[in-house]
């Protein structure tokens, strides 16, 4: 049992990741994250959902992580005043999870030290809440003006640069408030939620099915690791365990689309620090396997491969081969390029010391994925809760200590390579089997179900609740970039404006994955 | 530096030849005109707004500047500023969240301009939306006048042509919205 306590009883899940859920009164809660936060635990979601139908009033649902496992705890709230005690003082990351979770449901953490709206600008009424059951779209529709009251830097030379939702590149919209003197940033703050369009809402609408396809578009460049994660979810509530060969497909999936998001990055880190030639060579070979990808899978980011049950492709002999060359070639040159970034004086003049996140700092805050590992925070969900075919595989897990920007493109380096003998591995283990894959079509009624996986960015889950017809009742798509984010605020501090830009895609989280 | 020359000789030149554009795309062929891309020079500069994309469609845009496709070989750049740019290039099932900043980007582009919406989701909302507009408390797409190409996310290829035709497709300066 990873957590003890007398009011506590959980229940193992059939899940392929260990997982635990259990009820517990709302006056134990602050008292069992204290003692998953002691023994080195960690926040991984907190969401709310709409149980006056089911069962009378709201439910509160808080994931946490230690080393047995994840532990989901379900909290009852009343539904004429829904309120539980704020979680942020434990776990800081806990502060923006439910500010959005009042927003969406109108279920209030008191004595939070933030009350400030989080997903809702000004596109619906402050006291209607989309996720409720009864919420009405259109009477709730106003066009209010934005109004958010950011944090005041006061002193004298003190001045603010807004920046955002639209900026100057390509990139996903969110708005930074940087107060700064001269060139050096005090401080900055984030405002996000311009892209919330309603996913979570949208998935109850949905079938099984048409919800893999959504989660799937949650954040685009994390697609596998999203219909991964709802798969193993929805899995784990019909108790069903996929073909092993499409297990190993998953694998091969998330493990190329790891790589492809590394070579795109590595690129943009080299033309952010105004070596072009990093750009053009790096993402010559990410175009290359996007190519591969849609030739073999179909997407050129792989959407749509995977779907609750098992997986929608499959790789034939000459395919396998393709691949194998494919890894020897990105190899190569991946190498050849790891070698003139290390020996760029300008390189690594911009790349060390930008950023720092010291260890102490990233465990303080959460900081996760491979943003954390750069920090010396050593999780990575490939290794701790190896699920099947990771059981296999004996992943090594890149950690550095220095929590720059140079120990972050150290990682990606190192888990790119990694990916790459992964790949390999797997591909000596896609023995053929004429195995058809079952497609799950009706999930059991009032199920709860967890998935974890490690995506390149770091642990992406998805929570699947039914209804008791079997519908998806709730599902909670969780990225990383929500516990990641507000420690981007602490990276820049004390850094130069213009070295923000480096700073932030060295970290490059999604905008959607946390909107929604 | 030798490491890098090395490099660079070693790869040589990836760029290919850019597709031609296909006539049969052209849904507002009645309504070009020539003059208009001459106006522009053949070249052509895009502001791009994600207004609420999964980031599936700014990933292939950043595929389209690089080497295979080199999009900016063709005259076709990105910039900055709104104020710096011929077409408005909108992702995403614009969400409500973002209406107010895309409607002051399209006002801050200077006429004539052009708007492309890009993918599925800006066209018509995509998986983001209902068919009952009452469910869709949060998006409001572009909802073009014409008719588009389904597809998510447009491949690079794709884009690539696609930019190259907004080249040649007009707006009698106004809000006349070519959806892809």
């Amino acid at each position: 049992m990873p957590i003890k306590h007398p009011n506590l009883k959980l229940t193992r899940l059939t899940d392929a990741v260990p997982t635990w859920a259990g009820e517990i009164a709302v006056e134990n809660l602050l008292e069992i994250c204290r003692q998953v936060r002691d023994g080195g635990g960690r926040l991984v979601a907190l969401w709310g959902s709409d149980a006056r139908e089911l069962r009378g009033g709201f439910m509160l649902h808080v994931t946490l992580i230690n080393e047995t496992g994840l532990v989901c705890l379900h909290v009852p709230l009343p539904e004429a005043h829904p309120h539980y005690p704020d979680l942020a003082c434990i776990f800081p990351a806990a502060a923006r999870m439910q500010r959005a979770t009042y927003d969406l449901l109108g279920m209030h953490a008191e004595e939070a030290a933030d009350h400030r709206k989080w997903l809702r600008h000004g596109a619906w009424h402050s006291g209607s809440f989309p996720l409720r059951k009864d919420f009405d779209a259109a009477a709730s529709r106003t066009d209010e003006a934005e109004d958010y009251p950011f944090v005041q830097v006061e002193g004298q030379g003190v001045h603010e640069i807004a920046v955002g939702p639209v900026h100057a590149g390509i990139i996903e919209p969110g708005h930074f408030r940087f107060s700064v003197i001269g060139e050096r940033v005090l401080r900055l703050e984030e405002r996000f939620g311009y892209t919330h369009k309603g996913i979570e809402k949208r998935f109850e609408s949905l079938s099984l099915q048409q919800g893999a396809k959504l989660v799937g578009r949650v954040s685009g460049d994390s697609t596998v690791a999203y219909a991964w994660a709802y798969a193993m979810a929805a899995e784990s509530i019909a108790g069903v365990t996929p073909p092993d060969r499409a297990l190993w497909l998953r694998a091969l999936l998330l493990e190329r689309e790891r790589v492809a998001n590394h070579l795109g990055d590595l690129g943009y880190l080299g033309s952010d620090v105004a070596l072009a030639f990093g750009f053009a060579q790096f993402w010559i070979l990410k175009e290359q396997m996007l190519r591969t990808n849609a030739a073999l899978f179909g997407h050129r980011y792989l959407m749509d491969s995977i779907m609750p049950g098992g997986v929608a492709v499959d790789v034939t002999a000459e395919a396998k081969r393709v691949i194998a060359e494919e890894c020897e070639l990105l190899e190569r040159e991946a190498a050849t390029l790891r070698g003139i970034y290390e020996e760029h004086a300008g390189v690594q003049d911009r790349y060390i010391g930008a950023g720092r996140i010291e260890p102490k700092l990233a465990a303080q805050l959460g900081l996760c994925g491979m943003a954390g590992r750069a920090s010396a925070q050593a999780w990575d969900a490939r290794v701790q809760f190896a699920c099947a075919p990771y059981d296999k595989l004996d992943v090594r897990m890149a950690t550095y200590r220095n929590g720059d920007v140079a120990a972050r493109v150290i990682v990606r380096f190192d888990e790119l390579f990694e990916s790459l003998r992964l790949v390999r591995q797997i591909l000596v283990n896609l023995v053929h089997e004429e195995e058809a894959t079952p497609a799950l079509e009706k999930l059991p009624p009032n199920g709860f179900g967890i998935g974890l996986v490690e995506g390149w960015r770091g642990e992406v889950m998805v929570a699947i609740h039914t209804d008791a017809q079997g519908n998806l009742a709730r599902v909670h798509p969780h990225d990383p970039s929500w516990q990641n984010w507000p420690v981007l605020e602490h990276a820049v501090i004390d850094n130069i404006v213009p070295d923000f830009p480096l700073i932030n895609k060295s970290f490059n989280l999604s905008y959607s994955g946390q909107d929604l | 530096m030798y490491q890098i020359l090395k490099q660079i000789l070693k790869t040589g030149i990836k760029s290919e030849t850019p597709p031609q554009g296909d006539e049969s795309l052209r849904v507002l062929e009645q309504r070009l005109q020539q003059d208009i891309l001459d106006v522009f020079g053949g070249a052509l500069a895009i502001r791009m707004v994600d207004a609420g994309s999964c980031n599936g469609c700014e990933l292939e845009i950043h595929a389209v500047n690089n080497a295979y496709y080199n999009l900016e070989g063709l005259g076709i750049k990105f910039v900055a500023s709104p104020r710096h740019a011929d077409l408005l290039l909108v992702t995403g099932p614009v969400s409500r969240h973002m209406e107010v900043a895309l409607k002051r980007t399209y006002d801050a582009v200077p006429e004539p301009k052009l708007v492309v919406a890009i993918g599925e989701c800006a066209c018509d909302g995509g998986i983001f939306c209902a068919a009952d507009a009452g469910e869709n408390y949060q998006s409001a797409p572009c909802r073009p006048a014409v008719g588009h190409r389904p597809g998510v996310a447009p491949y690079g290829s794709r884009a690539q042509a696609y930019l190259r035709r907004g080249a040649g497709t007009q707006t009698g300066g106004g809000d006349r919205r070519v959806c892809l």
